[in-house]
Order: C-alpha cells, then sequence, then structure tokens
C-alpha cells in the first residue's frame, strides 16, 4: 500500500502541489487524471524520492521515502516498475539490453536465464523478436511497450505509468491499455496512472482522482466539463 | 555561484563518484570500455602530435643553443623537456578536447531525455553507472598514453636530430639518458594522473548538471573543456611548485 500523505511542491513561487494526500491500496490501479502542466509528473516523480519535496512524505508499505536511507530508497524503489512519458530507453543499448539491465545489477541469474526472461517479457507486451533493435529504431507506440517490458524486469509490486497513452496512435492507445488492464489481472500488481486522457482514464483506473492547480480531488465519475 | 561552492560542488562530486561501493562485477565491464574509449580512442591523435611535439622541441632547441653547448646537452634539454611538460600537459589537453566534451555531451543527453532518472528509478546508482567508469578508465589510461606520447616524441626528434642536426642518436641518447633523473618521469606521470581526474570529472559533472535541452547540452561540452583545460594548467602550476620547485 502506498499512502501519500499532504505533498507539497513549489517551484520558486509556482505551486505544482498543494497538500496532496491520497492512498493507493493493493491490487488498486489509482488513476490521477489532469491537463498538462499540472504536475502529474511532478507528483510521480516525488514519490519516488527523485524530487525533493518542500512538505509531506510518501509511505511504501508504512516506510517514508523522504526519510529513508540511499539504500533504503533504492530497496523500495526495486519493487516498483516505471514507465517514463519519454520512455527513458537507454539508448546506447539494444531492447534486450534495455531489459536486462535491472536484472544484471539486481539479480543472480545466468546470462542464458536473463536472456529467456527478456524473450518471456518482450512476448508479455507483444513485441517478440525485437530484442536486437534499437530504441532509435522504434516507433513512439513500440518505445512505450518495451518501456512496460522493462519497467516489468523484476517482477514490481507496483507499476507506474507517465501518460502512457499520450501521443500514440488510436490502434496503439488500444493495444496499451489493453496491456495495462492484462498487466493488472496477471500480476495483480497495484499502481497509479497519469494522464489527461480521459478515456484512458476510464478504461484503467479502480478510483480516479484529479489534479488540478495543485490540489487533488477524487470523482465519482468522470465529464468533460472537468476540464474547464 | 561563487568560486568556492564551485569547487566544493565539483569535488563532492567526484567524491560521490569515486568512494562508493564499486561493485567490480558489474563496473568492471563498464571500467574496461572506458578505457578503450579514452585510450584507444586517442590514439591516433596522440600519436601525431607527439610526434610534431618532438620535432619542434629539437628544432627550437637546436635554433637557440646549437654552437654554444656540446651537442648531446640538446638530448637532455629535449627528453626533460618531453618528460615533465609537453608530454603531460599535451596530451592531457588533447584528451580533455575529445574525450571531457564527448562525456558531458553522452551523459547530458541522457540527463535530458530522463536516462539518468530511469537509473535511479530501476536503483542503479547513476555515479557508480556513468562517472565512476569514466574517471577510472581515463585514469588509467592517461598516463599510458602520455608514456606513449613522450617516448613517440623523443623517438621522432632523435631521428631528426640524426639525420637533419649532425647529431648522431649515440650521442643524443647519451644525453638522453646520462641526465635522465626519475623524478622527472615520474612526476610527469603523477602530474597526468591528477589531469585524468580533473578531465573525466568536469566532463561528467557538466553532464549530470544539463538542465534543459540541446542547446544546454551544447553548452556542457563547451563548459567540461574550458573547465578542464583551465584546472589543468592551475594543477600543472601548483604541483610543479611541489615536486619541482
Ligand atoms: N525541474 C523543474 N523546475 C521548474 N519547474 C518545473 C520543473 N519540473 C516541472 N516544472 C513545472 O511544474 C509544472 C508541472 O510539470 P509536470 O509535472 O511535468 O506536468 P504534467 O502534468 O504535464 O506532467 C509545469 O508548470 C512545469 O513547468
Ligand atoms: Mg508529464
Amino acid at each position: 500500500m502506498i499512502r501519500i500523505e499532504s505533498l507539497s511542491k513549489t517551484f520558486d513561487s509556482l505551486v505544482v502541489l498543494d497538500d496532496v494526500s491520497f492512498c493507493i491500496d493493493d491490487g488498486n490501479l489509482v488513476v490521477v487524471l489532469g491537463p498538462s502542466g499540472t504536475g502529474k509528473s511532478v507528483l510521480l516523480k516525488s514519490m519516488l524520492g527523485l524530487l525533493p519535496v518542500d512538505n509531506g512524505e510518501v509511505l511504501f508499505d508504512g516506510k517514508s521515502i523522504q526519510k529513508a536511507s540511499d539504500s533504503e530508497t533504492y530497496n523500495i524503489r526495486k519493487q516498483v516498475g516505471f514507465v517514463f512519458q519519454g520512455t527513458a530507453l537507454f539508448d546506447s543499448m539494444n531492447v534486450g539490453e534495455n531489459i536486462a539491465l535491472p536484472l544484471r545489477e539486481h539479480t543472480t541469474l545466468s546470462s542464458k536465464a536473463i536472456r529467456e526472461r527478456v524473450c518471456s517479457l518482450l512476448e508479455v507486451v507483444g513485441m517478440e523478436g525485437k530484442a536486437k533493435m534499437y530504441p532509435q529504431l522504434l516507433s513512439g507506440g513500440m518505445k512505450r511497450l518495451v518501456a512496460v517490458a522493462r519497467a516489468l524486469a523484476l517482477d514490481p509490486k507496483y507499476l507506474f505509468y507517465d501518460e502512457p497513452t499520450t501521443g500514440l496512435d488510436p490502434i496503439m492507445t488500444d493495444k496499451v491499455v489493453d496491456l495495462v488492464q492484462n498487466l493488472k489481472k496477471k500480476y495483480t500488481n497495484s499502481g497509479i496512472v497519469v494522464t489527461h486522457d480521459l478515456s484512458t482514464a476510464k478504461a484503467v483506473g479502480d478510483q480516479i482522482y484529479m489534479l488540478k492547480k495543485g490540489k487533488i480531488a477524487k470523482l465519482a465519475k468522470i465529464e468533460k466539463e472537468l476540464y474547464d | 555561484m561563487n568560486l568556492f561552492s564551485a569547487i566544493g560542488d565539483f569535488s563532492s562530486f567526484f567524491f560521490r563518484s569515486v568512494f562508493i561501493p564499486w561493485q567490480l562485477k558489474h563496473s568492471r565491464y563498464r571500467i574496461l570500455r572506458q578505457v578503450y574509449e579514452v585510450g584507444i580512442g586517442s590514439l591516433p591523435i596522440i600519436l601525431i602530435i607527439a610526434a610534431f611535439v618532438g620535432l619542434v622541441s629539437i628544432v627550437q632547441t637546436s635554433y637557440q643553443v646549437a654552437g654554444t653547448v656540446p651537442r648531446y646537452i640538446l638530448g637532455m634539454t629535449v627528453g626533460r623537456m618531453v618528460m615533465i611538460e609537453l608530454g603531460p600537459i599535451l596530451t592531457a589537453l588533447m584528451v580533455s578536447g575529445r574525450c571531457a566534451s564527448s562525456m558531458a555531451a553522452e551523459i547530458g543527453t541522457m540527463r535530458v531525455t530522463e536516462q539518468i532518472d530511469a537509473l535511479e528509478i530501476m536503483a542503479i546508482n547513476p555515479y557508480r553507472f556513468l562517472s565512476l567508469p569514466r574517471i577510472m578508465g581515463t585514469f588509467i589510461a592517461l598516463p599510458v598514453l602520455t608514456v606513449i606520447a613522450e617516448f613517440d616524441a623523443l623517438l621522432v626528434s632523435g631521428t631528426y636530430a640524426h639525420f637533419f642536426l649532425d647529431i648522431p642518436f649515440g650521442v643524443f641518447n647519451y644525453g638522453l639518458t646520462h641526465f635522465f633523473y626519475a623524478k622527472d618521469f615520474f612526476g610527469g606521470l603523477v602530474k597526468s594522473i591528477f589531469f585524468a581526474v580533473v578531465i573525466a570529472t568536469s566532463g561528467c559533472y557538466f553532464g549530470f548538471n544539463v538542465r534543459g535541452g540541446a542547446r544546454e547540452v551544447g553548452r556542457a561540452a563547451t563548459y567540461a573543456v574550458v573547465t578542464a583545460s583551465i584546472l589543468i594548467l592551475t594543477l600543472d602550476f601548483l604541483i610543479a611548485l611541489v615536486i619541482f620547485g
């Protein structure tokens, strides 16, 4: 369970998060909806201690990441798979090496076992046989799928998605939404999806929150008017 | 930012990169890769530069002293000049132009495309992953390059002296070896070790600190080379005071 407790974050005079609290229960996928530029990415990065916050804390199963030492922080992060908005694939490595990296660094698997794991992860996201390709040669949607595969490498307890469907064509969008749903069913992990896309939010969210002008609010149902 | 906090920032970056668990099982390959990039990658240009350094040294020295001193003195002068100053300094400046800039650009690009954040989130220490191998790789490669450059320069200048200045190999070699002080040679190497640290640290430091986009990446590459060059010459002076002063 992840509890976010009165998180506040400002950049100079810009208030991005203002006393944000919510909770991600085990097995739940929480969606945070908000127009671009409201601070969704900042929220995700603050939750993992990548950005220092002004106030508040984030508790992973009761452990505060803001108060954790470096090695405790790394231990918490090992339980999290993160899909970046811009995918953040390592462009000096091919697809297979990208996915293998967390396995090489954090497990004692043999290289054969790692190769097999990479293949099966690529299969999960529907990118079989692309292990030797470099990220530069992939389309935006394919990169997104590889990024999901890499996030899954360590069998994370939590999955964080930053705008998983933004900038994708409708077919790819459906594919990614299906993937997010399937992964949740298959691995029953919990997590958070931030997006500005209403239909993605509707499709994948167990609970939906709206982030606007730094404040967060739980939504009973999603209406287009919310944006106005 | 004032000079002192900049120096503090720079040194704390260095300590954060090197005084951490190395996890050699994982880092070994990345360090070797940097030895290759810096060492083998710079070898051709270093060989060319060093050859001309040797030529210029012998021509200039002979112009200044020919006829006033015994001929073997040229061997001594050129040898000590190359080992104490020219070899370490010019090798370091060339490697800084080649490698500090490319390290800053590569790491800076990884910063702006969130690849460094991705490392953090995968619980991989980006300093151990990116800056440690570059610093250690340069630390290993630069002294070796320096020795090669010195050997190259002396070989070329001796050959020139033999064929064009009427100073046979034997005479040149007598001056070179008879007045060889281990202190000169090892003093030069000690310098090159410091230079290596400065080059790689500034490449990585400016790369890690990029905020923004393509323009900032370019600027970081420039700053890295400029800073490394200034620090190389500053350190050269300070070390000269300590070892030879
Ligand atoms: N490192 C930073 N420094 C200053 N301002 C930032 C920084 N990161 C984000 N911001 C600002 O915070 C706001 C929220 O950004 P972000 O979280 O990326 O929005 P989004 O909801 O589209 O993901 C934006 O106005 C952005 O300009
Ligand atoms: Mg964003």
